[in-house]
């Protein structure tokens, strides 16, 4: 069985969403403003004779109308970044301002924590850890690229990730206790990247979606623990589990001082409210406030998406 | 006499350990590590070879992991520190020369004044596929400049250039180098 059959009940169009999933995705890029305007990176693609269209919800992603980005001037000066569209929300939900400390909990190969960098201008301190040491090349790659001076690069369990290396408890005044904002764009069964990857699926099944959803519990646990009363915390994944994506939120929101909080999508970008009942399961009805992401919305990659401030 | 043998002034005898990011002393005399550059001599350096005015590091610290990288952090952290990663690899130090990244000039060389060589067009082509070439117009200093290029209104830096005898080497890195033309 196809596992996207599943979330048919789910969907508006269930014809659409399969049809959507089976579509490729188009090349797109992220304007990276740490080193050039997006007017300025769009006037040198135009000089290039390089084709894009700007996306009709936010001006410096562009999907590119045939080669990727990399053999061109901007891209070599580090103005663009390859990253599918729909994976610049949670950045944006997240919202950091500069000077804050922020926590990418899982961030290799770094499409989202150089994002989160630009939204900071290169200021304060984010943290960018990934428990997977091959992965944390690319990360650095990336960053140093694109100009990110304000990346701390960790490689640790986010489960059970811990402040020491940075002087927790200690009266150094550099010292970092906890984070004003934390993101956990979570490891997930990756259904979403479908359009991207034919072979997403291949080995789906239940068992792993209940393992990777311990997992995620363990790390949005960790990142409401680490993060400061008042402060904010995203979730995301690119799958349509509920398994990984509501009954996550419902188990954070039990068992730690946090709640969900509205965030509004995108002028032009179309969500879904996320799921309160799934199976046998019933949640939050506050999990309402999340965002679901499908491909026949705004042609994009599957996703979901949702924003929670830690309370005291 | 401990130490590496590069460092003159100041040490104590301690040792640079490879395996940790050290905030760099402020000046000499805050030295203890043997031959660990000072943020002062850093600054400075970027200033004499560049024309980079110092405040353009107000808001960075300076960091050493093993020997001779420096690294520039947008804010302070606890230092030592154990981590991967802290900011952007800015210079390669403890030589006779100084090496700036390709990184580090992209980033912060937009406003260099000094050692700046802009290219031609199909020069700066040849400089990005990582090509040395005959470049004998060049009359300022030897050694590591910014090569740059005119680039939608601006002098825009494409990476560090050595220049030795008439002959200008392109150091983009391998897993950089692109043919654009």
């Amino acid at each position: 069985m196809n596992p996207l059959e599943r979330y048919a009940p789910l969907v508006d169009d269930e014809e659409a969403f399969l049809a959507a999933c089976d579509r490729p995705l188009p090349s797109v890029v992220r304007v990276n403003t740490i080193k050039a305007t997006a007017e300025r990176a769009r006037s040198a693609l135009d000089a290039e004779g390089v084709g894009y269209e700007v996306t009709d919800w936010h001006p410096g992603i562009l999907k590119m109308d045939e080669r990727g980005p990399g053999t061109t001037w901007p891209y070599f000066h580090g103005w663009l970044h390859g990253q599918e569209e729909v994976s610049a929300l949670p950045a944006l939900a997240l919202d950091p301002d500069p000077g804050e400390v922020v926590w990418d909990a899982c961030a290799a190969p770094g499409s989202k924590t150089t994002q989160l960098a630009d939204l900071m201008e290169d200021t304060g301190i984010l943290v960018g850890n990934d428990n997977n040491l091959g992965r944390l090349s690319a990360l650095r790659h990336n960053a140093e690229r694109l100009g990110v001076s304000n990346l701390v690069v960790t490689n640790q369990d986010a489960r059970n990730y811990s402040l020491k290396p940075f002087g927790e408890g200690t009266d150094d005044p550099a010292a970092i206790d906890a984070f004003d904002r934390a993101l956990v764009d979570a490891p997930c069964s990756c259904e979403g990247t479908i359009r991207k990857n034919p072979d997403a699926l291949d080995r789906w099944s239940m068992d792993h979606v209940h393992s990777v959803a311990g997992i995620q519990k363990g790390i949005l646990r960790r990142a409401v623990q680490a993060t400061r009363p008042g402060g904010t915390v995203v979730y995301s994944t690119c799958t349509f589990a509920p398994e990984e994506n509501e009954a996550v939120l419902d188990h954070a929101i039990e068992e730690e001082d946090c709640e969900l909080v509205e965030w509004d999508a995108p002028e032009n970008f179309e969500t879904a409210p996320g799921v309160t009942e799934w199976e046998d399961e019933e949640y939050d009805s506050s999990i309402e406030r999340a965002h679901r992401v499908y491909p026949h919305h705004n042609d994009t990659g599957g996703f979901f998406c949702a924003k929670l401030e830690v309370t005291a | 006499m401990s130490g590496d043998g590069s460092g003159a002034d100041g040490a104590n005898g301690e040792e640079n350990d490879g395996q940790r990011f050290d905030r760099l002393p402020e000046t000499a005399d805050e030295r203890v590590v043997a031959g660990r550059p000072t943020r002062e001599e850093v600054v400075d350096w970027w200033e004499e070879r560049y024309g980079l005015a110092p405040e353009t590091w107000d808001g960075h610290t300076f960091w050493e992991k093993g020997k001779g990288k420096i690294w520039a952090f947008a804010g302070d952290l606890v230092s030592p520190t154990p981590v991967e990663a802290v900011g952007m690899r800015v210079i390669r130090a403890r030589q006779e020369h100084w090496k700036p990244s390709t990184d580090a000039v992209q980033r912060f060389c937009e406003e260099a004044t000094k050692n700046v060589v802009v290219l031609e067009p199909a020069e700066a082509e040849r400089f990005v596929r990582g090509e040395d070439q005959e470049l004998d117009r060049w009359e300022g200093d030897w050694g590591y400049l910014v090569a740059a290029h005119e680039f939608e209104g601006r002098v825009e830096p494409i990476g560090v250039g050595l220049y030795l005898h008439g002959e200008l080497r392109s150091t983009v890195p391998k897993g950089r180098q692109e043919d654009l033309s």
